[in-house]
């Protein structure tokens, strides 16, 4: 590990982009740090002045993993000598987390910690629904999505306004975009609309991309109604008796796939006996649709401006994984497990530093360039580049410095 | 923001609170509502400062109380513009009879000093702006439809109509976010505007909007939404920049006591003082009424003392002074009260009495030392001043006593008035988010329910219980209402049958 903190760890990446410009602000020097030390020790509150003063102190502690907390009022590490009225958080990134184990009721390829490329869909089409939502709907730009290193996945939100939203606001807007609600014994988890009237203009754009993958993900490859548990766990979710009792008796009798159970609840719209029953089972095939796609998020990690999230480029205890970012534009490509490990990368250093003779023992910043960390260090350098531009605009337009 | 800013800043806010008792320009409000966006200006005696700020934390107290009773709006706001009423009236530009720039001068001067007394933590600065935002709405719900324009006309709330084009553009849309309410919607020919979505929280909570890269689409009947998000915004800010200027004000030392004092109030609410029997209760009280009187009457507090006096013939001084001086607002003539006494202590000889507790009686009455009108302790005084020792049996046996004891004790002196243990949950939810004085009202309402006393009346409109004297005299008022009632019935009687 300590290798891997002293040399391929990308530091210089990681400040600019908490941080928004070359010269260190309060983004970055007021912010805090957590360290996790083995075997089970938790530091809170720390802050490093720049990018060399967090590396001295990852290389000395030798963390398991570190997370990112808020920009507070005073800097984290003096807060014992200000008033606690006068270390509050101010800003922090808007940030989702997305976890395959949320899945497990609807997956059947895999369950628990476990993740193939097959359930990964379900995190892409999260991701695709997600990511496109925010941009539109909020306007937000900078969205950074960092593959959690083992089932997830998470996102950062830098713009300015996402930085400033207070703890209402982001409850709010986790309001906004939250469909999935209710735990086991709720079965129903789609809630959204009164009786059977429209979606919320929101979740109905959502719907649009997820009838394709629908079909795709949880009819054909999922196959999810196929097994008795499965479809009976479908019936449950139609408020018509007459309309369940119809289709058990056909499934009882002949085993069918999903995709054919879903033609024969297509056919009991046409055959609606009123508007009514149309209107009713229309609806409740488009809810059953968002409960098994849309996105399935943890709230909690989103509403608090002071909720501490594992840094981008730790390396996941358990799968040995880098948690690197992912571009959404490819997700639907992207294997879990085709991201690089700490030894794989330390191997190729290895490689490199031997193929390049005795001149690469130095420990310099940039040795993350000789391994296959490269790509990933320089998708968050082009962020990084984006969310500068941003900044120095913003300044140029408000004229002299302004605080923050 | 540097250091140095900082200090500006601060600096900044305390020349803002010097011109609250230093400046000299005349007050002009032209309309009913206030943003509260600039101090008052004009010169501020420290008593009307007090006044204006205890009369405001009457009503604020008594929201919040709503709040923790789960009182429905409309009954929150019922009672509201009763208290209103009462202590800041404020009327509409319509009204011709009364002083409406004093009144709003009150409703002005009241709201920055109670900032000054919220804005010291993050849970007094999240209550206040939580009461305030619901009495700014009380009295916007209730404002005349055109000055209610006129106020909103005369501030920038930064809404931009949506145009025709825009609105066919996104009919569907629009109706979607309107489908949860039952109204016809036309979108068409209803007005829309666009804010910023951080602006109207509470509708992205909910969806009933329309949002577009960052702006919230809002329809013209949910317009107050942005008006009351500006205001709770609005506040939260400025507490927090009154909260970092505020070391400099610690220098004012006749300012510091009386905010001390304002922000306790939150907790008990606050009450009138009750220092003086009340007048024309009829019937004088003497000393054998009393263990009657408390078993029908008296609150916790009071109910417990009178148990340990019995039990243990003995009170010691913090005992004695709580109850001494609720007996004597309560009716208790000064020889009744030695008499009271003395037959209460009686493990003690005559002349220990006379020589040790006597005076203090006296004392207490006024009739020695610098016979001084001592009021009986309020709630709020017995709840933070004072708090009793192992071996003391003063202070609020809810705040005071473990929960196992509370509901012992609870049982063993209502239960023949109607608490049974079947209340206790709800009352020790209370207990536990540190409401006593709701729990206390609470408990009234239980053990006067046979007078008629119906959930969340409390002891009269509403009104929680915030002192001792006041529980009593409630309580005693409603046994005589249904003394003259029944009484009244007999009269009818006689005349029917002459
Ligand atoms: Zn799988």
């Amino acid at each position: 590990m300590l290798a891997f903190y002293r040399r391929l760890y990308p530091y210089k990446s990681i400040f600019g982009w908490l941080n928004h410009e070359h010269a260190p602000t309060k983004r970055f020097t007021h912010r805090e740090w957590a360290f996790t030390l083995p075997p089970d020790t938790y530091v809170r509150y720390q802050s490093f002045a720049d990018a060399e003063d967090l590396k001295k102190q990852v290389c000395q502690l030798n963390p398991t993993r570190f997370e990112i907390g808020p920009v507070y009022s005073a800097k984290p590490r003096d807060r014992k000598t200000v008033r606690a009225a006068n270390f509050t958080p101010q800003l922090r990134e808007l940030v989702f987390d997305i976890d395959m184990t949320d899945y497990d009721e609807i997956r059947t390829c895999c369950s628990g910690a476990d993740i193939c490329k097959r359930c990964w869909a379900f995190i892409a089409a999260a991701v695709h629904i997600l990511d496109h939502s925010i941009r539109d709907q909020f306007g937000y730009k900078h969205l950074l999505w960092v593959y959690s290193g083992r089932r997830g996945i998470h996102l950062w939100i830098s713009d300015k306004e996402a930085m400033e939203l207070t703890d209402e606001q982001r409850r709010a807007l986790v309001g906004w975009l939250t469909v999935i609600q209710g735990g086991k014994e709720m079965r129903k988890k789609v809630n959204v609309r009164q009786g059977s009237k429209p979606l919320p203009p929101g979740i109905q754009m959502a719907l649009e991309p997820l009838g394709p993958i629908f079909h795709e993900l949880i009819l054909l490859d999922q196959d999810c109604f196929a097994e008795e548990e499965g479809w009976e766990t479908l019936l449950q979710l139609f408020p018509d008796p007459d309309v369940v009792r119809g289709l058990r008796a056909k499934w009882e009798v002949k085993p069918l796939s999903s995709e054919a159970k879903w033609e024969d609840v297509k056919n009991m719209t046409k055959a609606g006996k009123d508007q009514k029953t149309h209107d009713n089972i229309k609806a409740a095939m488009e809810d059953i649709v968002l409960q098994y796609t849309y996105p399935r998020l943890d709230a909690e990690v989103s509403k608090h401006r002071n909720h501490l999230l594992k840094a981008p480029f730790c390396v996941h205890p358990k799968t040995g994984r880098v948690c690197v970012p992912v571009d959404p534009s490819t997700i639907d490509r992207f294997r879990p497990e085709r991201v690089p490990t700490v030894s794989q990368l330390l191997r190729e250093l290895d490689e490199a530093g031997a193929s390049a003779g005795g001149e690469a023992a130095a420990e310099h910043h940039s040795d993350w360039q000789k391994t296959s960390l490269k790509p990933y260090v320089d998708m968050l350098d082009r962020h990084v580049a984006a969310l500068m531009d941003e900044t120095r605009r913003a300044k140029r337009d408000a004229g002299p410095d302004r605080s923050w | 923001m540097q250091g140095g800013e900082d200090r500006r800043k601060a600096q900044a806010q305390k020349n803002i609170v010097e011109v609250e008792y230093h400046g000299t320009k005349g007050l002009r409000y032209p309309h009913r509502l206030n943003f509260y966006d600039k101090p008052p200006s004009g010169d501020i005696t420290i008593e009307e400062f007090e006044t204006c700020a205890l009369d405001r934390l009457r009503i604020l107290a008594e929201i919040e109380s709503s709040f923790v009773r789960n009182r429905p709006w409309e009954e929150l706001s019922k009672i509201t513009l009763a208290q209103c009423e009462k202590y800041l009236q404020l009327n509409s530009n319509s009204a011709k009879t009364v002083d409406k720039e004093a009144q709003r001068k009150k409703d002005h001067v009241g709201h920055f000093v109670l900032r000054l007394a919220f804005c010291r933590s993050e849970e007094l600065r999240r209550r206040f702006v939580k009461a305030e935002m619901a009495l700014f709405r009380v009295r916007y719900e209730k404002d005349d439809a055109q000055e209610l324009k006129d106020f909103q006309n005369s501030r920038d709330f930064g809404w931009e109509e949506v145009s025709a084009k825009e609105k066919a553009d996104h009919e569907e849309h629009l109706k979607a976010a309107s489908a949860w309410s039952n109204r016809d919607v036309n979108v068409l020919t209803d007005g829309y505007y666009k804010v910023k979505w951080t602006r109207v929280p509470d509708l992205v909570e909910k969806r009933r909007v329309f949002l577009k890269a960052g702006m919230a689409w809002v329809p013209s009947r949910e317009q107050s939404s942005i008006v009351f998000q500006e205001f709770q915004a609005n506040l939260m800010k400025a507490l927090e920049m009154t909260a970092k200027a505020l070391p400099f004000l610690d220098e004012d030392t006749r300012i510091v006591p009386i905010l001390n004092n304002l922000s306790q109030g939150f907790l008990a609410g606050v009450s009138s003082e009750w220092s003086t029997a009340t007048a024309g209760s009829g019937n004088e009280i003497t000393a054998d009424m009393i263990d009657d009187m408390a078993r029908k009457h008296f609150p916790a507090c009071m109910r417990n003392l009178h148990e340990c006096l019995r039990r243990d013939k003995h009170l010691k001084h913090f005992g004695r002074l709580q109850y001494g001086l609720f007996l004597k607002v309560l009716g208790l003539s000064i020889d009744e009260a030695i008499t009271f006494w003395r037959r209460s202590f009686s493990n003690i000889q005559d002349d220990k009495f006379n020589k040790e507790y006597r005076y203090n009686i006296r004392h207490s009455y006024g009739l020695e030392g610098k016979r001084a009108n001592y009021p009986a302790k309020s709630c709020q005084q017995i709840l933070m001043s004072d708090q009793p020792g192992t071996g003391d049996s003063h202070g609020c046996p809810y705040r005071h006593f473990s929960p196992d004891n509370l509901q012992t004790a609870l049982l063993s002196m209502y239960s023949s008035q109607g608490l049974t243990a079947a209340d206790l949950p709800e009352i020790m939810n209370t207990v536990k988010a540190g409401h006593y004085h709701v729990a206390c009202t609470r408990v009234f309402e239980i053990t006067h329910a046979r007078q008629g006393v119906a959930k969340g009346e409390g002891i009269g409109g509403g009104e929680s219980v915030t002192h001792p004297n006041q529980y009593a005299a409630r309580s005693r008022e409603l046994e005589r209402e249904r003394e003259g009632a029944s009484g009244k019935k007999e009269d009818d009687g006689d005349v029917v049958m002459g």
